[in-house]
């Protein structure tokens, strides 16, 4: 079946949800939910960078004879990325969990006491 | 000595990479094992940043080193693609180099002094060592999506010294913020690089510029990169986390923090004059980069103003100098087509700016942090009269002050008075916001020093007393480089400013042929 670009669709609708999230959300936790969405949206759109219909593994050693393989650098790229992905993240809830400690709330109308 | 300069670039990163993790094992001997241990680290990449600058400034051209063993030649023969993962240093990635040194010198061992009688110091060096190694392959790599790699590791580590002590209650609301902003932008920065990728096939920088053809997903692309990068530097209007974590991160990490936001600078540069410089209209983006430039200018001096908070006001004079590399080098960029003699100079200012605001600044953040210790408070309204006890203090807090703010005859002054120069040849009112901003940072800085050094000895502040040689020294360091760069500044303009002003301005094909052959 021909998805033709429907997941172009898709990494697009969720950098825009997460960028609506990350910009209009109160909750910290709630922000970081929309960084995540944005980071799952360009993961999505890198992998399908690299997709061919009906393309196999590039797995050079292993593939048949005159049959197209889907592009290696791109899967190579989200591999990074989801790494460092899951590293910011867990960065960024331990902050909050802090700050919910510090603060007894999540709200960042009440977390304020660095302005101006 | 050849092959310690052919692997210097990668040996910049390797080995503070290795310091970092070694750190904390390191540190279960003793402090003393582990402060020999970084301070080897910091002092040989100091002398490997100084070889490959030498290097590169004598050698005029761009040197190339490949990941994974040489099997290609450089430049490659017609037709062939750059496969491999590159490093690519020309004079202004040596120079950029050469600041990152200086200031992690002067930081560790200013920090030596200022951890020694607190908690959490092997998880801090292994943090600046960390962040030391992002900010060195920012400014070495030849690839996008190394670059992307290389912000992230800049952003972890960034954002954890900023929020590591977490006891402290502000310090996490900085946190999070820092994290969160530092994220996005590098999110922003990997949609461009993917964009570009499925575009061209390529995530070389050299082999990228060479095929672009300035389409609508270019232009997007280079909007995605220049948002992503211009939050990482803290321009306004994206600079909400930069006094945040400037301000709340340990003095010693605040002027390092600069030199994050100054290898994001120079990340930007070389996307928009190397990457994007032919086929984009350079002038509408120079002129984007000058009104960016304004506003953080504007903006960072303002808020400076009404602070009453030492190391928060320091942190907004820290964000306006931003905006003068960025009016320096705009100014450059808005009349890259036509290429006219002041240019150059206004690329030259923006450049040499670099090196004096890390000088600055760091001196600033130093003492700033060596008051803060030695008071106990970083509330203006609390402290006076601290001159009588930091005598040495005060005058290095004085002459980073006035060398920031731009009074000659210290080094801010000759950077900026390039800057003004060529602001003003391609519009007055340029070089008049300059200006202004320039003395109203001397006012906020005379207020900031008649509140905390001058008046009359209060009891509250009688125990302070000049901090520990350990740290007095990284400060004189940095009060010379002041000076020195200050009074001779055409010595250091001739010879390491406009090699690297010129590889950005002109240096776009030898950057292309030293990969891809002419």
């Amino acid at each position: 079946m021909n998805i033709g670009n429907l997941p172009f669709i898709a990494a697009a609708l969720l950098v825009a949800f997460g960028l609506y999230t990350f910009l209009f959300k109160r909750n910290l936790i709630k922000l970081v939910i929309g960084i995540t969405l944005i980071e799952m949206g360009v993961n999505l759109f890198l992998v399908t960078l690299g997709y061919r219909t009906g393309g196999i593994s590039p797995i050079y050693t292993y593939a048949p004879e005159a049959q197209q393989m889907v592009l290696p650098t791109p899967q190579a790229l989200t591999l990074t990325s989801i790494v460092i992905g899951l590293a910011t993240t867990a960065l960024l809830l331990s902050f909050a969990v802090f700050v919910h400690r510090h603060y007894g709330t999540l709200d960042i109308r009440k977390v304020k006491e660095l302005k101006g | 000595m050849t092959a310690l300069t052919t692997h210097a670039p990668v040996l910049l990163i390797a080995i503070p990479l290795l310091g970092a993790f070694a750190t904390p094992l390191i540190g279960k001997l003793g402090r003393g094992a582990r402060n020999t241990l970084v301070g080897l680290v910091v002092l040989v990449v100091a002398g490997l940043a100084a070889l490959l600058a030498v290097d590169v400034f004598t050698a005029g051209a761009p040197t190339i080193y490949e990941m994974g063993g040489g099997t290609f030649t450089f430049p490659l023969s017609g037709g062939q693609v750059p496969v491999r993962i590159l490093f690519e240093v020309d004079s202004m990635s040596a120079f950029m180099g050469l600041i990152t040194a200086l200031i992690a010198l002067t930081g560790a061992f200013f920090s030596f002094s200022y951890w020694k009688d607190r908690s959490g110091s092997n998880l801090y060096f292994s943090l600046f060592l960390l962040l030391t190694a992002g900010i060195f392959g920012m400014q070495m790599t030849g690839d996008m999506f190394n670059f992307f790699v290389f912000l992230e590791i800049t952003s972890i580590a960034a954002a954890s010294l900023v929020g590591f002590r977490v006891w402290l209650k502000q310090s996490q609301e900085a946190g999070f913020k820092v994290m969160a902003m530092y994220t996005l932008s590098g999110l922003f920065v990997l949609l461009a690089i993917g964009l570009l990728y499925g575009q061209y096939g390529h995530l070389n920088i050299a082999a990228l510029a060479s095929r672009l053809t300035g389409s609508l997903t270019d232009v997007i692309a280079l909007g995605l990169l220049l948002t992503g990068l211009a939050m990482k530097a803290g321009a306004v209007p994206m600079h909400m986390w930069a006094p945040d974590a400037y301000g709340e991160a340990p003095a010693p990490t605040s002027a390092v923090l600069v030199a994050n936001s100054q290898a994001s600078l120079y990340g930007l540069f070389r996307v928009l004059f190397t990457l994007f410089g032919a086929s984009v209209s350079t002038g509408a983006v120079g002129w984007i980069l000058i009104v960016l430039a304004l506003l953080t200018i504007f903006v960072g001096v303002t808020m400076a103003l009404i602070q009453n908070d030492l190391k928060r006001l320091v942190a907004y004079g820290a964000v306006s100098q931003i905006g003068y590399m960025m009016l320096g080098v705009g100014v450059g960029l808005a009349v890259s087509a036509t290429k006219p003699e002041f240019g150059l100079v206004a690329m030259q200012g923006g450049i040499f700016h670099m090196l004096n605001d890390a000088a600055c600044v760091g001196l600033l953040f130093f003492a700033s942090g060596a008051v803060i210790r030695a008071s106990g408070t970083r509330d203006l309204n609390a402290m006076g009269g601290l001159a009588h006890g930091m005598k040495w203090t005060s005058v290095c807090f004085a002459i980073g002050a006035v060398a920031l703010a731009g009074v000659p005859p210290f080094n801010g002054f000759a950077s900026k008075f390039l800057i003004y120069e060529a602001a003003f040849k391609l519009s007055p009112f340029l070089a008049v916001i300059a200006v202004l901003s320039s003395i109203l940072l001397l006012a906020v800085f005379v207020k900031a020093f008649q509140a905390a050094f001058l008046g009359p000895r209060t009891t509250a502040m009688a125990h302070v007393t000049d901090p520990s040689p350990g740290m007095m020294l990284p400060m004189v360091a940095l009060v010379l480089v002041v000076v020195v760069f200050g009074l001779f500044p055409g010595f250091f303009v001739d010879h390491i400013v406009t090699p690297a002003a010129k590889a950005l301005w002109l240096g776009r094909d030898a950057y292309i042929n030293a990969v891809l052959g002419g």
